[in-house]
């Protein structure tokens, strides 16, 4: 089901320019998923503990959103590719 | 009726599915009606099976989606395929209940999406046009809460 990273690599003239500033993967809440999947969706993609997992559901539960992982804008999209894969609602943005 | 739980994790580490044929029946015809639906991907019941990535920039979005948009709909395809093929299984291996927690998923998106259901969804009155769906929803709720569980005991 998931593809592998190479498959959404790109091209240099899209790196950003100010690498420095790391980009954020967010996970917004939504009606329809269950709060045991979005918690086992975040210890299955990234390996979080469960713990971890539960605090950053319960997050998005209460807060409306969460961030999940954050890094360079690559490994912020395919984060945020695999999120999709599962139904997620992920969206990033670069830190302010 | 049949009650109590339909997946368990058995102790050689595959799952054992004890559905009933009613069950069965209703669950083998919907890998084929999300298909067909998946035929469109711009029907706007569809939307939280494409979500956007960049939600205030119109150009990263666009490039997203263009990288993106296949493969996600080729992995929405895959787990409908392996459902479908496994509807009558009395035990799945772990990939393939996967692959039923993704196409579970995927059709509580749409029937949610579709239903406008919200947090606290209340039961709908019985003569609402949208009660069976909605009751279909129920259900897929329930059993998927059963797949993450199962799947969710291994880790």
């Amino acid at each position: 089901m998931s593809v592998s990273p190479a498959t959404i690599e790109r091209t240099t003239e899209d790196e950003d320019v100010r690498p420095d500033r790391p980009w954020l993967v967010i996970v917004w809440n939504d009606p329809i998923n269950l709060m045991s999947y979005v918690t086992y969706v975040l210890q299955k993609l990234f390996g979080y503990p469960k713990e971890k997992a539960t605090r950053l559901m319960l997050q998005v539960h209460h807060e409306g959103r969460a961030i999940v992982s954050s890094g360079t804008r690559e490994r912020a999209e395919l984060d945020v590719f695999r999120l999709h894969e599962h139904g997620l609602w992920a969206t990033m943005e670069q830190e302010g | 009726m049949k009650l109590g739980r339909r997946i368990r994790r058995s102790r050689r580490g595959d799952f054992e599915v004890s559905l009933s044929a009613d069950e069965r029946e209703l669950l083998r015809g919907l890998p084929a009606q999300l298909r067909t639906l998946l035929n469109d991907t711009s029907d706007p019941d569809l939307r939280r099976l494409f979500p956007p990535a960049h939600a205030e920039d119109a150009e990263l979005e666009q490039e997203y989606r263009r990288l993106v948009h296949d493969d996600l709909l080729s992995g929405h395809r895959a787990s409908l395929e392996v459902m479908e093929a496994t509807v009558d299984a009395k035990r799945l291996d772990e990939a393939q209940l996967n692959a039923w927690m993704g196409a579970i998923n995927d059709m509580r998106l749409v029937l949610g999406t579709r239903l406008n259901v919200t947090e606290d969804q209340k039961p709908l009155d019985p003569d609402d046009p949208r009660s069976p769906a909605m009751a279909l929803y129920g259900y897929l709720s329930w059993l998927q809460e059963q797949v993450v569980e199962a799947l969710a005991g291994g880790l």
